[in-house]
């Protein structure tokens, strides 16, 4: 299969058209860069591995990109593996999200793993919505792992989605330590089903004096699927603020655990929690039954919701 | 009568004997009514009078389907119609405190019983109660609206379901008076359109906007008639008041 045919491949599984010429993307098949554009500030410097790809990814100080990055990880073979090293760097007053498209739409043993260290520079703005699409087997190990700075007055944000096809297997491991002022918000949204296994750990560590931290996980489980979430706030400034929010939606004989930590080290900090596991909430079930939706309606909007 | 819209045609509700224990203790005895298209029925009594457990049963809610007596529409038994098909067939319920639905959008839950929904029907729905489109339309049905704001979007679904029985527990809770007159207006619109509104209520207020009234204490409907008859047992708070505890009704259930 070309190059060309193989990115199509990928961005239609992915439900995606090619983006407009002004907007950079990388696009990575197995441990092949088959695409790249980049734009003025931005500096991608990829080497391909034995399994996967390393790349340092920077956007200079002071720079920043309006239109989103566009990076597709991803394998149409049904096995294989691809490890990824992401360095990313962002300069001083520095701005640019990327928007990831993880994509195994063939997958029946494939694992698929990060390694990325993030540096957000004092005062950027950095984005990292990474979306996965998957076949219908499941047949897919996900082990994302990110150590993440956040500098003083930055703000760093990252969505992880999983709503598309079968999960597989994935661990979500991700810490991140924010300085003065700065703000982290760190979400994951996942669907699973079947005998799906999710276990997420995210840590947030505020730091800095006014430094501000959101955790939140949606998870909604069908079937026999499992998950296990692990949130963990830690405020040590004065003036941190912070809240963690789990919320599973459990039906069949699917189970669900949710472990949050809040831990306050300075007497002017502040964190709270609020977890919920469970069956869909009766009243909107009720409420949307007496719209007149099918109970098998109702469940899926509110499931959408509670993922959307 | 907006000129757009059509009557919605015939909804004539009729409780028949109804009887119901929760719990052991009985919350609806014997209850007998018959609600007309066109017209606005309140129903009122003190706190656990069976006002809200009707409601419930006549919509068909999980744990209100065990019942002596029936519920009909039209003359057809709903007994065994699950509380989805009775909305299908156009019941529904406003709730006293409406549900939050994280993620869930104003405008997706505004549609979820519109028939042909449109951006424009949702727009309409919210301009009825009030509210601006441009700012409610995408926000989601959560934590970040207040009481009152969720109960005119409640109401902005209801309107956008274009039901033919209207149930409303306690349509003035948490509303600022001027919401309530919007409320009020989408009251009228919905018999001005023919359909069968009944609302629960303790205000007097909202009892104004009916043109019958039902008296209910201690799961017994003790009165009905008039708003200006019946809502003076309301103005006295229903008292001296001696049926609570169990004894018959001093009241006889009579027409006016």
């Amino acid at each position: 299969m070309s190059e060309n045919s193989t990115i199509r491949a990928l961005l239609d599984s992915a439900g995606l058209h090619e983006p407009g010429t002004d907007a950079a993307r990388v696009i990575v098949h197995g441990n092949r860069v088959i695409g790249s554009r980049l734009v003025r500030g931005l500096e991608v410097d990829a080497r391909e591995t034995a399994d996967g790809i390393e790349a340092d990814i920077s956007v200079r100080g002071g720079v920043r990109i309006e239109t989103p990055i566009h990076m597709c990880f991803g394998m149409l073979p049904e096995t294989g593996k691809q490890h990824i090293v992401l360095r990313v760097r962002m300069g001083k007053g520095a701005a640019a999200s990327i928007l990831a498209h993880c994509v195994f739409p063939n997958a029946l043993d494939i694992t698929h793993s990060m390694d990325a260290e993030i540096e957000v520079g004092d005062g950027a703005d950095y984005s990292y919505f990474e979306r996965h699409v998957h076949g219908r087997e499941g047949g897919v190990l996900v082990l994302p792992k990110a150590r993440v700075r956040v500098g003083e007055n930055a703000r760093f944000k990252t969505e992880f989605e999983l709503i598309k096809g079968r999960v597989g297997r994935i661990d979500v491991d991700y810490e991140t330590h924010v300085g003065p002022r700065g703000v982290l918000e760190m979400i994951a949204r996942i669907s699973g089903r079947g005998d799906d296994r999710i276990r997420i750990s995210e840590t947030g560590i505020l730091d800095g004096e006014g430094s501000r931290g959101v955790l939140k996980s949606h998870i909604a489980l069908r079937d026999r699927a499992r998950a296990e979430i692990h949130n963990r706030l830690v405020a040590n400034a004065a003036h941190a603020r912070g809240h963690v929010d789990c919320k599973e939606i459990v039906q069949d004989e699917a189970a669900a655990s949710a472990i949050p930590i809040v831990e306050v080290n300075h007497p002017k900090a502040h964190v709270t929690h609020e977890a919920s596991i469970g069956s869909v909430d009766s009243k909107q079930l009720e409420t949307l039954m007496a719209r007149g939706l099918t109970e098998d309606d109702a469940v899926e909007r509110i499931i959408r919701g509670l993922l959307g | 009568m907006r000129a757009e819209e059509k009557p919605i045609g015939s909804g004539r509700l009729e409780v028949r004997d109804l009887s119901m224990t929760l719990g052991g203790k009985p919350v609806l005895q014997h209850v007998t009514i018959d609600f007309w298209p066109g017209h606005v029925h309140a129903l009122i009594g003190p706190n656990g009078a069976g006002k809200s457990t009707l409601a419930s049963t006549i919509m068909g809610l999980a744990g209100y389907q065990d019942y002596e007596g029936d519920v009909l529409l039209d003359g057809e038994s709903l007994r065994e119609v699950p509380v989805d098909e009775r909305a299908r067939r156009g019941i529904t319920l406003g709730w006293q405190e409406p549900a939050r639905f994280e993620g869930l959008l104003v405008r997706d839950y505004i549609l979820a019983g519109a028939k042909n929904g449109s951006d424009e029907k949702v727009r309409d729905a919210l301009l009825r109660v009030g509210l601006d489109p441009e700012r409610y339309a995408s926000r989601a049905v959560d934590k970040t609206l207040s009481g009152g704001e969720r109960k005119r979007i409640e109401l902005a679904s209801i309107l956008a379901m274009k039901p033919r029985i209207v149930l409303m527990d306690e349509p003035d809770s948490g509303i600022d008076v001027d919401a309530l007159n919007r409320i009020f207006d989408a009251i009228r619109d919905l018999k001005a359109r023919g359909a069968t509104v009944i609302l629960i209520t303790h205000s007097l207020t909202v009892l104004k906007q009916a043109e019958h009234a039902f008296l209910f204490c201690n799961g017994k409907l003790i009165d009905k008639g008039s708003i200006d008859r019946i809502g003076r047992y309301f103005e006295n708070q229903c008292l001296p008041c001696d049926h609570q505890d169990g004894r018959e009704s001093p009241f006889p259930v009579r027409e006016s």
